[in-house]
C-alpha cells in the first residue's frame, strides 16, 4: 500500500497526489512514469512522475479525470492509500547540455515537463518553458517552472492568461528570435504532432513522450506498441520518449481509441468497487 | 489389482457447457477413484517414474499412502519435495515427465501420477487447520527476482533450509505465468494463491510492484542491501511478433496481452473489473503451442463465434500438449493448418478486417527435426477476421540483464547458467527457469529452482 501524504486540486478535473514511495523516489528520474492500480477490481494505469523528493521519500503525480479510473482516483484524499504502485518505468529523459532547450507542455502535460526542465537546467542548459491550456484555471505550477527556467511563456486558447493562441505560436516566435538546440513536447497527441511539424523544417531535434494504452509497463504484453521510423517499439520500455519526427502519430491516435466503447460502458455501468460504496459516478 | 486395470479417467465439464464459462475444465478425482488409481501402482523397487520428475517427488511413497487412505501422510511426502503440488498436478506435462517413465506405460497406461498429486493437494487445502510450519532462520539473506514457479520453488526451498528470503516481483500479484498466462479454466487462480500462501507461510517475503533493473539492481541487492546471493527467475515474458504489415492495427494482440487482460486483470468479468478486452466474432490465433491453445479457448469463452488456430505446419507437428489440443477441438476451436499470414489488413478506422495468408507444404525435416514448411507460390487467399492473436513465442525480458554487468548472455539474451547449479558468470548470482532455457514448462522451471536452492546453500555454507 502506498499512502497519499498530500493532495491538491488544481481545477475541477485536475489533481495532484504526493505519495509515499521511498524506494521509488530514490530512483525516479525525469521522463519516467509509474503504473498504479488503486482499487481491488481496478485497472492498471500509467501516470508520469511529475516530481520526486528523495529525502522525504515521496513522488508527485498529476492527473486529469477523463474516465472511470481517474475519476475514482480523484475521490481519494490525503491519508488514503493506493493499492499498487510500480516504477520508475520507462527510460529517463536524455539529459545533456544541449545549449538552448525548449520544453513545451500542454494541459496536464505541464506536469511531466517540470522534471525535464529542472534536469536540463541542472545540466547547464538555457531552458525556455512554454506551457499552454484551454483557459487560465487549469494552468498550474507556473512558479515551480519559473524557478527552473530562464523564461516561461504561457498560451491559453481563450487568452485568459498569457498569449491568446497555441503553444506552437509561441514556439515559432522563439525559433524566429533565437537559436534553439532541442525541443521537448508533452501533451495531447494533436499538440505533440503540431510541435513536430513546427520544428521539422528547421531540423531541430524534438522529443515527445507518447502515452499509448499500457498494461504491465515492463515489456511483457506489447499493448503499448508505437511505430517510430518504421520500427515497432514498446513505449513502456523503449520510451516513452521518442524522436517526434519519426513517430507515426496517426497510428498512435488510432490505437489510443481502441477501447472507446468499453471506456464508456465502464463509466455508465454500476460500480462494484468498494462493495458498491464507491461514488465514482 | 491387476496390471490390466485401466487408468481412471478424469471427470471433466462437458465441452458445450464449459466453452461458455471460465470454470475449471478438469474436475479432479474423488476419494474412491483416487484410491483405485493409487492401487494400480506396482510400488516398484526402482521407480522409473521418479527419474521423470524434476522436483524429485517420492512418487511410489505418496501413492502408497493414498492406497492406504493416509492422505495426510501423502501430502507430507509430496510437500517435502514439491512446493506447488496443486499447480503441478494440473499443468505438468506428465505424459512427457513422470508418467512417461512409469513402468505400467510400457504395456498399458501409466499411473495417473499428476491427477493423484492434484487430488492430495486439493484434499489438503479443503482440510481445516493446516499444520503450522516451523522453519528456523539462519539470518542469511537471499534475494529471488521473479515470483513465477521457478523463483517461488527456489524461495520455498531456501526458506525450508533456514534462509531469510525476499522475492521481488514486477507485477502486483505473484505467480508469473501461473497468474497472468495460464487461464482460469485450466488453473484456477485461487489454487495458485493458495500455494503462494504456503510459500509465504514458510517465511518467504514477497515484494510485489518491484521491477528489478528499475527500482534496484542485482549489485545493489548484494552490495547495499545485504543479500548474500541472488536467484534470477524472470521468465520468458517478451512477446514476439511476426514483423508483417498490419501488426499494429487495432485488434491485433500478443497472446501475453490477451491472456494477461483476461487472467490477471479478470477482463472476462468486465465491467465488474475495470480492464476491458475486445474479442469480436471471428478470432485467428497464430501459432499452435500451449499458449495458442489457451488463447483460442479463451477467445471462445469471451464470446467469439469462431476461434481459429492458424499454423504453418501440419497437425503432426503441433507443439501443444495433445490433451490441450483435444480439449480445444472438443470446444470447437478450428484448425487452419499449413497456413500462415503474410499481412493483416485493416478498415478505414485502423481496425483489423482480414488477413492475407499463404498456403504451405511440408519439406524436409529441419534442425529441430520438424518438417520445414515451404510456401506454395501463388496460394494467397484472404481470411476475414476481427481479431488476431500472435502466439508465436516469447523471448527473455532484458531489464535485469541490462542492469547487471558481468552477467553472460546467449545471443538471444538468455542468461547463461550451469545446468546443475544455476550458477551464472557472476559470483553469488544464480539463474534458472525460462530466463535460462527459453520458454519451457512449469516443472522444468521448478526443477531449476530446486537445484539452485541447493547450490545456493552449498555456496553460502562454504563462503
Ligand atoms: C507513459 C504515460 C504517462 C502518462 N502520464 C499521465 C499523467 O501524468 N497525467 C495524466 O492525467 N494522464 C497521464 N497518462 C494518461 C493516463 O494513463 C490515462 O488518462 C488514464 O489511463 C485514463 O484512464 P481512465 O480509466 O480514467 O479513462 P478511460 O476512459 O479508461 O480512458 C481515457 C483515455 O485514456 C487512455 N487510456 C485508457 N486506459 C489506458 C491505459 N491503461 N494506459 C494508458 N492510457 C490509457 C485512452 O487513450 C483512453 O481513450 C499517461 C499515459 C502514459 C502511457
Ligand atoms: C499461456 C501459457 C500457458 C502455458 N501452459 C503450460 C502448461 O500447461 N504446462 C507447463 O508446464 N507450462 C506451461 N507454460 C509454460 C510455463 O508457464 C513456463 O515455462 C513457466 O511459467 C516458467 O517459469 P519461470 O518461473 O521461469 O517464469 P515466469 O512464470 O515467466 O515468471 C517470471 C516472473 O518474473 C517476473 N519478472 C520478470 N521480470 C522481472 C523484473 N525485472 N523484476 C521482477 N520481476 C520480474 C514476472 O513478472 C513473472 O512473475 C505456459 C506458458 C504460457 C505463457
Ligand atoms: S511434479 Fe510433475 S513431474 Fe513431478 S510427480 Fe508431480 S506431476 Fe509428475
Ligand atoms: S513406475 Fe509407475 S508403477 Fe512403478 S512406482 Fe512409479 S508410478 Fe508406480
Ligand atoms: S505496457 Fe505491456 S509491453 Fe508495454
Ligand atoms: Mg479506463
Amino acid at each position: 500500500m502506498f499512502k497519499i501524504v498530500d493532495h491538491e486540486q488544481f481545477a475541477d478535473n485536475l489533481f495532484l497526489f504526493k505519495i509515499e514511495a521511498p524506494r521509488l523516489a530514490k530512483k525516479a528520474k525525469a521522463g519516467q512514469f509509474v503504473i498504479l492500480r488503486a482499487f481491488e477490481n481496478g485497472e492498471r494505469i500509467p501516470l508520469t512522475i511529475a516530481d520526486y523528493d528523495r529525502e522525504k521519500g515521496t513522488i508527485d503525480i498529476i492527473f486529469q479525470t477523463v474516465g472511470k479510473t481517474t475519476k475514482k482516483l480523484g475521490l481519494l484524499k490525503t491519508g488514503d492509500e493506493i493499492l499498487d504502485l510500480v516504477g520508475p518505468l520507462g527510460e529517463p529523459t536524455e539529459i545533456e547540455n544541449f545549449g538552448t532547450s525548449v520544453v513545451v507542455g500542454g494541459g496536464v502535460g505541464i506536469a511531466p515537463i517540470y522534471p525535464i526542465a529542472r534536469s536540463l537546467k541542472e545540466a547547464g542548459n538555457k531552458v525556455i518553458s512554454i506551457i499552454g491550456a484551454r483557459t487560465k484555471d487549469i494552468v498550474f505550477w507556473v512558479d515551480k517552472l519559473k524557478a527552473v527556467s530562464d523564461e516561461v511563456l504561457i498560451a491559453t486558447d481563450d487568452g485568459s492568461l498569457g498569449t491568446k493562441g497555441f503553444v506552437t505560436d509561441l514556439l515559432r516566435g522563439k525559433m524566429d528570435s533565437e537559436q534553439i538546440d532541442r525541443v521537448w513536447a508533452i501533451g495531447p497527441m494533436i499538440m505533440m504532432r503540431a510541435v513536430a511539424e513546427v520544428t521539422r523544417p528547421e531540423k531541430i531535434k524534438t522529443i515527445v513522450s507518447l502515452n499509448p494504452i499500457m498494461v504491465d509497463g515492463t515489456g511483457m504484453c506489447g499493448a503499448c506498441r508505437v511505430l517510430v521510423g518504421d520500427e515497432t517499439k514498446f513505449a513502456c520500455v523503449d520510451g516513452p520518449e521518442f524522436d517526434a519526427h519519426l513517430v507515426d502519430f496517426n497510428l498512435a491516435m488510432r490505437r489510443a481509441c481502441y477501447y472507446k466503447e468499453e471506456e464508456q460502458t465502464a463509466q455508465t455501468s454500476g460500480c462494484n468497487n468498494n462493495g458498491g460504496g464507491c461514488q465514482c459516478q | 489389482m491387476s496390471i490390466k486395470a485401466p487408468r481412471n479417467p478424469m471427470p471433466s465439464q462437458d465441452a458445450i457447457e464449459r466453452k461458455t464459462n471460465f470454470k475449471e475444465v478438469a474436475l479432479g478425482y474423488d476419494k474412491e477413484t483416487a484410491i483405485n488409481e493409487a492401487k494400480r501402482c506396482l510400488q516398484c523397487k526402482k521407480p522409473m517414474c521418479m527419474q521423470g520428475c524434476p522436483v524429485e517427488v517420492d512418487i511410489p511413497d505418496f501413492i502408497g499412502a493414498i492406497a492406504e487412505e493416509n492422505f495426510e501422510q501423502a501430502a507430507k511426502i509430496i510437500k517435502n519435495k514439491n512446493n506447488l503440488p496443486a499447480v503441478c498436478g494440473r499443468v505438468c506435462p506428465q505424459e512427457s515427465q513422470c508418467e512417461q517413465k512409469c513402468i505400467l506405460g510400457i504395456k498399458g497406461e501409466p499411473v495417473a501420477i499428476g491427477r493423484l498429486e492434484r487430488f492430495i493437494a486439493d484434499w489438503e487445502a479443503a482440510e481445516e487447520g493446516k499444520e503450522t510450519i516451523q522453519t528456523s532462520c539462519n539470518n542469511k539473506k537471499v534475494a529471488v527476482i521473479g515470483a513465477g514457479p521457478s523463483g517461488l520453488t527456489c524461495a520455498g526451498d531456501l526458506a525450508k533450509l533456514g534462509y531469510d528470503v525476499t522475492v521481488f516481483e514486477a507485477l502486483h500479484t505473484p505467480g508469473g505465468v501461473l497468474m497472468y498466462g495460464i487461464p482460469e479454466f485450466r488453473l484456477p487462480k485461487t489454487v495458485v494463491k493458495r500455494e503462494i500462501d504456503y510459500i509465504r507461510d514458510l517465511g518467504v517475503k514477497i515484494e510485489t510492484n518491484s521491477v528489478m533493473g528499475k527500482i534496484g539492481t542485482v549489485d545493489e541487492l548484494m552490495n547495499e542491501e545485504g543479500f548474500s546471493a541472488v536467484y534470477i527467475a524472470t521468465g520468458a515474458g517478451l512477446p514476439h511478433f511476426m514483423n508483417i504489415p498490419g501488426e499494429n492495427l487495432n485488434g491485433v494482440y500478443s497472446a501475453n496481452e490477451f491472456l494477461t487482460r483476461t487472467n490477471l486483470m479478470a477482463a472476462y468479468n468486465f465491467p465488474n473489473f475495470d480492464t476491458p478486452i475486445k474479442v469480436g466474432e471471428k478470432v485467428a490465433v497464430i501459432g499452435a503451442g500451449n499458449v495458442a491453445m489457451d488463447s483460442a479457448r479463451t477467445a471462445l469463452r469471451l464470446g467469439a463465434k469462431e476461434s481459429i488456430i492458424v499454423y504453418r505446419r501440419s497437425k503432426n507437428e503441433i507443439p501443444a500438449r495433445l490433451e490441450e489440443l483435444e480439449h480445444a477441438e472438443e470446444e470447437g476451436v478450428q484448425l487452419f493448418l499449413l497456413t500462415s499470414p503474410i499481412s493483416i489488413n485493416g478498415d478505414e478506422n485502423g481496425q483489423v478486417k482480414s488477413m492475407t495468408c499463404l498456403k504451405y507444404e511440408l519439406g524436409e525435416p529441419d534442425s529441430s527435426g520438424r518438417c520445414r514448411p515451404i510456401a506454395i507460390e501463388g496460394s494467397e487467399f484472404e481470411m476475414e477476421i476481427d481479431t488476431v492473436i500472435m502466439a508465436i513465442g516469447q523471448g527473455p525480458n532484458p531489464l535485469v540483464a541490462n542492469s547487471t554487468p558481468g552477467l553472460d548472455l546467449t545471443k538471444r539474451g538468455n542468461i547463461i547458467a550451469d545446468e546443475e547449479t544455476g550458477l551464472t558468470s557472476k559470483d553469488g548470482v544464480f539463474a534458472g527457469g525460462d530466463i535460462v532455457t527459453g520458454a519451457a514448462t512449469v516443472i522444468l522451471a521448478m526443477g531449476a529452482g530446486k537445484k539452485a536452492a541447493r547450490a545456493i546453500h552449498d555456496y553460502l555454507e562454504n563462503k
